[in-house]
């Protein structure tokens, strides 16, 4: 069998694909965090408890409403997303003129209050969420059996992930929520409601992260924990990309993933901490991230 | 303005004695003795339907089981949650034993957790009954005279599974481990069960633990190796998601969940369960005694029917409160050992786990049981899950004294 | 006096009353942590109040005192002032070897990179063979003090907690106010001017850092005698975000404001902790609370009002 430094190509093939589908989460999840800060300056802590919650709505859309994964695919992001438009009307918007600390703490209290609910709620055991009919079953590979439903996973989020990237970057949308980034009185005086597309964009973000929570659910199962597990790590993703490049978290995102695996192959102890170590190597190498612009 | 100050240092630090001191001690009831169980285990967690508030409400039933033959006492008992953290699990039974008037703190899963709080047992030389947790070394190395340790162990449970599924022909085996002390100690039993057997281990995945939630990476690596089984060193919600994983990767392996209860087997279901061979020391359905004991709890916590922690909490407390009436509620307040020792001089009896002992180093010596999951098909109703396999012996099933390490039994 | 004002001298007088009076009204151990986690936050302050540096990893050096201080008084027998002193070279040690790679970022970076180390501080945790993975260090003796002052009684290992938290909070105090504390809090002004006024401004922060971490440090290694146990609970982000919530709440910046952080939390967390995630809940709306209506905390708030620097 062909081998790569001394190891099998097809567990390592194999390794890397499941690697990928973790990735799918983390560019899924760090592009809603790097849209946020990207546009809005403000580092969302709350964002893995958003996730948490997507995935949250969704089990109870389907065990309390009996609606199933296809109407949560869309129904969770706009719940989760509606409820972030609050949070940012509420409280976030009045925090723009101030140092990122705040924003950043602020976030953080509300992480811990959605997480606590939740789990006074829900406990923290886990709750189990069936895969929808159409994606069950899995496909021979040869060096391995690939579940139907974690390739949906990977391929939807790799289109989202591009749409959202085209919409910032290729449109007369994405021009104006950027030039409004930049120049928030100029673009006002264009007769753009400034205030309003921000807390819009808010809630995007948010939508993503619900997003990224549905499509968990049947693969990681629904935990009140699943947020902060994963927060710190998406956290890294944002920085070693670039804070608030579209693209350098998407990359990142299934890079990362793909780093994951291997190390899951050859040091698996090692696996929870391969990022920070990158994120730290990055840092002081490239003060602005992979792709993000120096400051 | 220096009163404001020193009015609001005044009200922080009555706050803070009335945090310290909040009465928790009821009105004495006649004026009698009160002996305290506190029920310790993980309320919310991972662990919540292995033991959890059910394991709180079969300490109950036995209490008041036993409550018309009360010597001269009466019996409280408490609960509370230490959420898998030894530092958490440690400081209430620190202040269970010395401000809450605590006797006998009871449970306690995970083994982390255990060896904390039966090192505070230990120091203060109280009484601990641990069912939950797996580790041996509460009766080996971290043996204590006021310690009892009740239902399982990890060199129990690794003859048990180990040895019966090399002799059925399982003789290479791959392992996927939580990667700490609980997961490794029984990695390392089974590996010396697997090899005394002319076994072979090809391998193991240590995972991070408690974050790991995506077992693929593992499981493909178990497959890869060649093994013929796949030995999962871990337990509760992580067992859960590694067999439903399992499946869903179409592994070609045999499944021994090294440590595994009825409560996850209800969790995954038969139709992914079926197959699967487990050791426990109770089963609901193993004879009339098991039965009555079922069917009398089984009102107070419908959904969720009694494991062997369950039965163990159950049974451990009433010869707790038999060895109580030996000895009085003043020799029983005096020293943790006093109770112990009259545990240990009275041998067990009762429904779940029949008649049995506890040995000189702490350990209830009960047989045990290698059951397999049964088919839906041949399941005939709710929690019909099991078939006995094998049954060793009490003698056979457990680590021979001399080989425990326990500092107070001479060799 | 000290650089103390009269009202803060009052105040101290007042602390120090409380100290000596609590422990024959409340349960000591609960007053122990209480003073541990105040020292702690105090050193934490040093950083972020005078220097206005966001560290968002320091339960790595907090968790690292405690697993060294506890390691020592178990396999080697050390007294127990020896450990504290382990537990202030621990905490030092690492953060003049962390410090020195985040201070040479700005910001939000800083926190990022003191975060990502912390993090591969828990992992080290995870897998050292002497911190005993995920069950800690366990049944850690008390130590005695000077080898021969036992400090089995409650009381006896009270004193020396006391003891230790006023000289902490004492030198804290002396850092701020010297010749060094006024550059400091010229650096968080404006770091510009300072680089242009001369001072070599790394040097400062490093400095500032490494004391710091040396402080929380030694609160983690008192921790370790007073509870007998390390674990990983100490080192992990969770417990860093704490801390900032802590001194957030109490006053960022201000002298007695962690002090009173530290006993507002850990008072609610004993009376919430039979009640499920309400400690984490409650911790929610504190952090929402203050940053939304009371950036100031606690006593920069009643400072304010009754116009004097607490």
């Amino acid at each position: 069998m062909l081998s790569i430094l001394g190891y099998n190509a097809g567990p390592l093939l194999a390794q890397s694909i499941l690697g990928l589908i973790n990735g799918a989460f983390y560019a899924l999840l760090s592009l809603g965090l790097a849209v946020i800060f990207g546009l809005l300056n403000i580092i969302n802590f709350a964002h893995g408890a958003l996730y948490m919650l997507g995935a949250v709505v969704s089990w109870v859309l389907l065990n309390h409403l009996g609606l199933g994964y296809w109407p949560s695919l869309l129904l969770a992001p706009l719940i989760v997303g509606a409820f972030g438009i609050v949070l940012e009307r509420l409280f976030i918007s009045k925090l723009y003129k101030l140092d990122h600390l705040y924003g950043l703490l602020l976030t953080f209290g509300i992480a811990l209050i959605v997480e606590g609910l939740a789990r006074n709620e829900f406990g923290s055991s886990g709750m189990s969420y069936a895969v929808p009919e159409a994606l069950r079953g899995a496909t021979r590979l040869g060096f391995m059996i690939m579940p139907t439903y974690r390739l949906w996973v990977v391929v939807a989020s790799f289109v989202t992930c591009i749409a959202t990237w085209f919409v910032l970057e290729k449109t007369s949308l994405g021009a104006t929520l950027r030039a409004a980034t930049e120049n928030a009185a100029l673009v006002q005086a264009f007769g753009v409601n400034v205030p309003r597309l921000i807390t819009l964009t808010y809630g995007a973000g948010v939508a993503l992260a619900a997003l990224a929570g549905v499509m968990a659910a049947p693969v990681y199962s629904v935990n009140p924990g699943m947020g902060s597990n994963v927060i710190i790590v998406v956290f890294a993703v944002v920085v070693i990309g670039g804070m608030g490049s579209i693209l350098g978290s998407i990359l990142t995102g299934f890079g990362l993933g793909l780093i994951e695996g291997f190390t899951k192959f050859v040091y698996p102890q090692g696996s929870g901490v391969v990022v920070f170590v990158l994120m730290v190597i990055v840092l002081l190498l490239r003060p602005a991230g992979l792709f993000g612009k120096a400051a | 303005m220096e009163l404001s100050r020193r009015a609001l240092l005044g009200t922080t630090a009555a706050v803070a004695t009335a945090a310290a001191t909040g009465a928790t001690t009821p009105a004495r009831a006649q004026g009698k003795p009160v002996i305290k169980i506190g029920v310790l285990n993980d309320a919310s967690g991972p662990y919540r339907d292995t033991g959890g508030k059910s394991s709180f409400i079969c300490t109950q039933q036995a209490v008041e089981e036993f409550a018309s033959h009360l010597n001269g006492y009466t019996v409280e008992v408490i609960y509370g949650d230490h959420q898998n953290k030894p530092d958490v699990g440690a400081g209430l039974a620190r202040q269970w034993y010395d401000r809450d008037g605590v006797d006998m703190i009871l449970d306690v899963p995970t083994s982390s957790v255990a060896l904390a709080v039966a090192g505070v047992a230990k120091e203060k030389n109280k009484c601990h009954v641990n069912i939950g947790a797996a580790t041996a070394d509460l009766t080996g190395k971290a043996c204590a005279p006021s310690i009892v340790h009740w239902s399982y162990d990890t060199y129990m449970l690794a003859k048990s599974t180990g040895g019966a599924t090399v002799k059925a022909g399982g003789d290479t085996w791959f392992f996927i481990t939580a990667d700490y002390a609980f997961g490794q100690q029984l990695q390392r039993d089974t590996t010396s069960f697997v090899t005394a057997a002319h076994g072979k281990v090809l391998g193991a995945a240590p995972y991070p633990f408690p974050s790991t939630t995506d077992f693929s990476s593992f499981l493909l690596q178990a497959q890869g190796s060649g093994a013929k089984v796949l030995g999962l060193c871990n337990a509760g919600g992580d067992t859960v998601n590694s067999i439903k994983q399992a499946k869903e990767f179409g592994l070609e392996m045999k499944i021994a969940a090294m440590l595994m209860f009825i409560t996850d087997v209800n969790a995954l279901g038969l139709e992914t369960a079926q197959g699967l061979r487990l050791t426990e020391s109770f089963y609901w359905d193993l004879n009339d005694g098991t039965r009555a004991f079922t069917n009398r709890v089984k009102p107070k916590t419908p959904d969720n029917w009694p494991n062997m922690i369950h039965a163990g909490c159950y049974a451990s407390t009433l010869h707790f409160l038999k060895a109580i009436n030996k000895i009085g509620p003043t020799a029983a307040k005096a020293a943790g050992s006093n109770i112990v020792d009259a545990m240990k001089s009275i041998p067990t009896e009762d429904d779940c786990f029949g008649k049995g002992s506890i040995r000189q180093d702490g350990l209830a010596l009960f047989p045990s049981y290698l059951f397999e999951v049964k088919k839906p098909s041949e399941s005939k109703g709710k929690w019909d899950y099991y078939k006995t396999v094998v049954t060793t012996p009490a003698a056979e099933a457990w680590r021979p004294l001399s080989e425990g390490g326990c500092y107070f039994i001479k060799s | 006096m000290m650089g103390f004002s009269r009202p803060q001298l009052v105040a101290l007088a007042v602390m120090i009353a409380v100290i000596v009076a609590a422990p024959f009204a409340a349960y000591p151990v609960f007053l122990m942590k209480v003073m541990c986690f105040a020292l702690f936050a105090c050193a934490f302050n040093l950083l972020i109040g005078y220097v206005g540096l966001l560290s968002f990893g320091h339960a790595a050096y907090f968790g690292m005192g405690c697993y060294v201080s506890a390691y020592a008084a178990k396999s080697w027998g050390l007294s127990a002032e020896l450990c504290v002193i382990l537990g202030f070279a621990t905490g030092a040690a690492l953060g003049a070897v962390f410090g020195a790679i985040a201070i040479k970022r700005q910001g939000i970076y800083f926190s990022m990179i003191t975060l990502a180390l912390a993090q591969m501080v828990y992992f080290f945790a995870t897998q050292a063979a002497f911190t005993g993975g995920e069950d800690g260090i366990q049944q850690v003796p008390r130590a005695p003090v000077l080898g021969f002052i036992s400090m089995q009684n409650d009381l006896a290992i009270y004193a020396l907690v006391a003891v230790v938290f006023l000289g902490g909070f004492l030198l804290i105090h002396r850092i701020i106010h010297s010749p060094f504390g006024q550059v400091l809090k010229a650096i968080r002004e404006n770091e510009p001017r300072a680089i242009s006024l001369g001072y070599r401004v790394n040097d400062y922060k490093l400095m500032a850092f490494v004391l710091s971490t040396g402080i929380a440090g030694a609160a983690g290694g008192l921790k370790s005698l007073v509870f007998g146990i390390a674990t990983l609970t100490d080192v992990t982000w969770q417990a860093s975000g704490e801390i900032v919530l802590t001194t957030l709440l109490g006053g960022l910046g201000t002298v007695f404001g962690p002090v009173i952080g530290a006993v507002i939390i850990n008072t609610l967390e004993f009376y919430l902790a039979p009640f499920g995630s309400w400690v984490t809940v409650t911790q929610g709306v504190i952090f929402v609370a203050c940053v939304m209506a009371f950036r100031r905390g606690v006593v920069g708030e009643l400072g304010a009002r009754i116009k004097v620097a607490l």
